[in-house]
């Protein structure tokens, strides 16, 4: 790349998105386009077997006769998904299961704070880190190991236990899911696969890294967890982009299977490049993620403090079908210049005493456009269900937008539902009192902000909590004026 | 869209007939209404206002359909349009919106307006009630409208009641428009008491300018399948809605109210209270949508929509949506879906109140809360007892009406 004494200059002329470099790694980019000769090439270089070809041919297949859809409140730019590069690895992964990893890709990782190196054993989790379309390296699996967990990318899942892989895949969101479920299905190149035996407690966080480096491709990775009976596990993902002035397509799907008596907590911090303060460029977070409690008395969490992508799109959805089981739903979103989201999440009560939370925050600022779009849903078997929602919004300045959409459908008359909102903004008399104080007005609102979204951060394991809550402070700088 | 046929194949039959009987104004706004209806159909339940209602099964059985002017002495400050004031006549199809295809079908087919015009300072001392009675001897749609124009400083409560007086299969679209003038006040109280082989499709539309205020209070005590959608637009500074709705249904009614209360000028107040009782296999839905424009500063809004399920056969739909664009405002929501409270039925069975008595009184309890909203008093005492009576399963018929009998 040429352009590194340019990109320099942007680094510093726009410090506030700190992940926005890229990485001089030579990468290796199929042609950019889609159609079955790419995802056949796509699987012939993963050297997959012909069951999962075939599951991406029959997803490929049914993407062609879909039309992408339009009901979010997003501003979309077209997507023309044959501009695409669909496949993007570093040209020089991992040497051998345990050996060095190129020192460039090192450096990316070591700039994002991941901690790559076993050295960094005092950080206490372990790593999959995701660059372009492959996993680059995964941390700790020997230790792992030896309490019967999986941890490793979906590629090397693939080959070396094919038989849980063909099990769950597609299992909890089936190619015929939606649009962009489909597309993920029928090109997914890597991501994390988890598989936690029955009565084992995982003894670190287990954590995946996601970053796009390379120019005009997209991400599409796929995340299976299947929690057994018994078992826990708690799963962070974290996410950024280089700055781009176009924009980045990001199409993932998780799939969590939680059976009996298990626990999965998944925690997200998803900073992907947000575009600059003109709503230039930014990331396309178009993400379906969903969890199967599929066992009594099983426990899914999803926790997500949302601050970067030009548009997300996602509800992180729970299917309620083991009786007792318990979920819930933390998020903070934060919007700022021209970003757009529209999230939320479905709870699907099926099971009987099945129990829900919704907890979601929602702060806007500047230009940016930030709803909360929420289903429960109480079918008629669900006796003695229970759900909570409350969602707060935030507005830090007169042009955003905050909106709320929930839909609450309850086919039961044992169930009991609940949902409130409030919009409001930050008031005068709390700014008054912080400024009394000789708190300058950044700072305060920093601090209410903060205060605001406690419950929900308080819920992300320690070391993400940190980071969430300088992310929150990066992304509102320069929005009270 | 095959049930958007036969209406447009009636329509070009009886063109000629209707525009004879009808006014300038209205036939006016026919040939457009034909086209965004051609054009459109029947909404299916992929639109969103639409989500919860099967407008083609409702439209598609035959239906003879009423063309009849308004005839014989009205009460006062109401008009056919022909006799309306040229400042209010003008206004019809104003406020309507005429993109949506029930609006269009009702301009295309309704044959005379019936105009509520309240002058400039005038107080009117009596509520007007306006009764919709439907009777006759085959099945058959009704298309009704009604404009009401609010003047400056003018002050009115109106009650439109919609009962059935024969056990026919009876369809109603019926299309109210309201302006409201700066300093305005209308309460409008819409009671529907008909029996289940009644459908109905009842669109109003307000618009309020400058400190005027305006209360609707929707009561669904009987009825087959209804669909209400209010619009309100808060056009004027300082302008005040309350939306309240009171609904019990039973067997296999259906209720959907559809809301928007947009505000688009600054430092109004709107308030929603929707309350549903539903028992065996009765399906509500409420979607209600508040939406403040940007500019729209110093908002007040507050949504409430508690749901009462009796049986598990019964289903409930809500949503309460706010889209706001605007930073000063105060606005908030609750809906919930739940069932009697079991311990308040022991208290009272434990006190020597038989099940089925405790069930009523917590029923009416529950729904009291919307009627104790209404002002006028005779009203409110009229509305226990007919709750009363509802929740008793006896069908109430007016007493003292001649119309009926």
């Amino acid at each position: 790349m040429g352009s590194d004494k340019n990109s320099f200059v942007r680094e510093v002329a726009e410090k506030k998105y700190e992940y926005g470099f890229t990485t001089n790694v030579e990468t290796d980019i199929i042609e950019k386009g889609l159609s079955e000769d790419v995802v056949r090439l796509i699987s012939s270089k993963k050297g997959e077997p012909d069951w999962l070809l075939q599951f991406r041919l029959d997803a490929y297949r049914y993407w062609l006769t879909l039309e992408q859809p339009t009901w979010g409140h997003l501003n979309m730019p077209p997507i023309d998904y044959l501009s695409i590069s669909y496949f993007a690895a570093p040209a020089s992964p991992k040497t051998s299961k345990d050996g060095e990893i190129d020192p460039e890709l090192m450096k990316t990782f070591d700039k994002l704070g991941i901690p790559l190196e076993e050295r960094m054993a005092l950080a206490g989790t372990a790593v999959d880190a995701v660059m372009d379309s492959v996993s680059v390296k995964t941390t700790f699996r020997e230790k792992l190991q030896e309490k019967g967990i999986i941890f490793c990318s979906i590629s090397e899942a693939v080959r070396e236990h094919p038989d849980l892989v063909r099990e769950y895949l597609g299992s909890v969101v089936p190619y015929r899911d939606n649009f962009f479920a489909a597309l993920n299905s029928a090109v997914f190149s890597d991501g994390s696969f988890v598989y936690i035996p029955k009565g084992v407690r995982c003894p670190m966080e287990l954590s995946t890294y996601f970053r796009i480096n390379a120019r005009g491709t997209g991400q599409f990775e796929r995340t299976l967890i299947v929690c057994d009976d018994d078992a826990y596990v708690s799963y962070l993902e974290g996410c950024t982009a280089p700055m781009r002035d176009e924009n980045q397509l990001h199409a993932a799907i998780v799939e969590i299977v939680v059976k009996e008596r298990a626990e999965v907590k998944y925690s997200t911090v998803q900073n992907w490049y947000p575009g600059d303060s003109e709503g230039k460029g930014g990331v396309l977070n178009l993400v379906t993620k969903r969890g199967h409690l599929r066992g009594a008395g099983s426990r899914l969490s999803w926790t997500q403090v949302e601050t970067g992508s030009a548009i997300t799109w996602k509800y992180p959805s729970c299917v309620l079908s083991g009786e007792g089981s318990q979920a819930e739903f933390y998020s903070v979103a934060v919007t700022n210049n021209y970003q757009q989201a529209d999230t939320g999440t479905k709870m699907i009560h099926i099971g009987r005493n099945t129990k829900s939370t919704i907890i979601s925050k929602g702060i806007s600022a500047g230009k940016s456009q930030n709803a909360y779009r929420g289903l429960v849903k109480v079918a008629s078997t669900a006796e003695g269900a229970r759900n909570y929602s409350s969602c707060d919004s935030l507005l830090l300045g007169s042009q955003c937008g905050a909106h709320t959409f929930p839909y609450m459908d309850v086919h039961n008359d044992t169930a009991v539902v609940e949902h409130e909102a409030t919009t409001s903004k930050i008031s005068e008399d709390q700014l008054m009192y912080c400024n009394q104080r000789g708190i300058s007005t950044e700072e305060a609102v920093s601090l209410i902000v903060n205060g605001y979204a406690k419950e929900v951060i308080n819920k992300l394991p320690m070391e993400f909590a940190v980071e969430a809550q300088k992310l929150l402070g990066v992304s509102l700088e320069g929005s009270v004026g | 869209m095959s049930a958007g046929k036969q209406y447009i194949d009636f329509y070009q039959e009886v063109r000629d007939t209707i525009a004879a009987r009808s006014s300038a104004e209205m036939n006016a706004q026919r040939e457009p209404a034909l086209e965004t209806f051609s054009a459109k159909g029947f909404p299916s339940q992929k639109v969103e206002r639409y989500r919860y209602v099967k407008v083609d099964a409702d439209f598609s059985p035959n239906y003879g359909i009423a063309l009849t002017p308004l005839a014989g002495p009205l009460p006062p400050y109401c008009f056919s349009i022909k006799d309306a004031a040229p400042h209010a006549r003008v206004l019809y199809n104003k406020v309507a919106d005429a993109t949506d295809s029930i609006v269009a079908l009702n301009t295309m087919l309704c044959v005379d307006t019936l105009v509520v015009h309240v002058p400039r300072g005038t107080r009117v001392e009596h509520p007007i009630q306006i009764s919709n009675i439907l009777k006759g001897d085959q099945d058959t749609m009704v298309c009704r409208r009604i404009l009401i124009v609010m003047d400056e400083l003018a002050e009115a409560d109106i009650i439109i009641t919609d009962r059935a007086a024969s056990q026919n299969r009876f369809l109603t679209n019926q299309v109210i428009e309201v302006v409201m003038k700066d300093g305005s006040h209308l309460s409008l109280y819409d009671i529907e008491e008909t029996h289940l082989l009644c459908t109905r499709y009842n669109s109003v539309f307000v618009q309020q300018g400058r400190n005027s205020s305006f209360r609707h209070t929707n009561l669904t005590l009987f009825n087959g399948h209804t669909r209400n959608r209010l619009d309100v637009l808060l056009q004027g500074e300082g302008s005040e809605v309350t939306a309240n709705g009171c609904i019990i249904a039973d067997k296999m009614q259906r209720v959907d109210n559809n809301t928007l209360i947009d505000h688009q000028a600054p430092a109004c107040q709107s308030g929603e209270l929707y309350k549903y009782v539903l028992d065996d296999s009765a399906v509500g839905a409420f979607a209600g949508k508040v939406l403040v424009r940007e500019g729209a500063q110093k908002t007040k809004s507050q949504e409430t929509n508690a749901n009462l399920c009796a049986t598990s056969s019964a289903r409930m739909y809500s949503q309460p949506m706010l889209e706001i664009y605007a930073d000063d405002v105060q606005c908030s929501h609750g809906s919930t879906v739940g069932q009697m409270d079991e311990a308040a039925l022991f208290y009272m069975r434990q006190r020597g109140i038989d099940e089925q008595e405790a069930r009523l009184l917590l029923k009416a309890a529950f729904i009291t809360e919307v009627i104790e909203t209404i002002p006028l008093e005779s009203l409110r005492d009229r509305l226990h007892v007919l709750v009363d009576k509802r929740l008793r399963g006896e069908l109430s018929k007016c007493e003292g009406c001649k119309l009926c009998k």
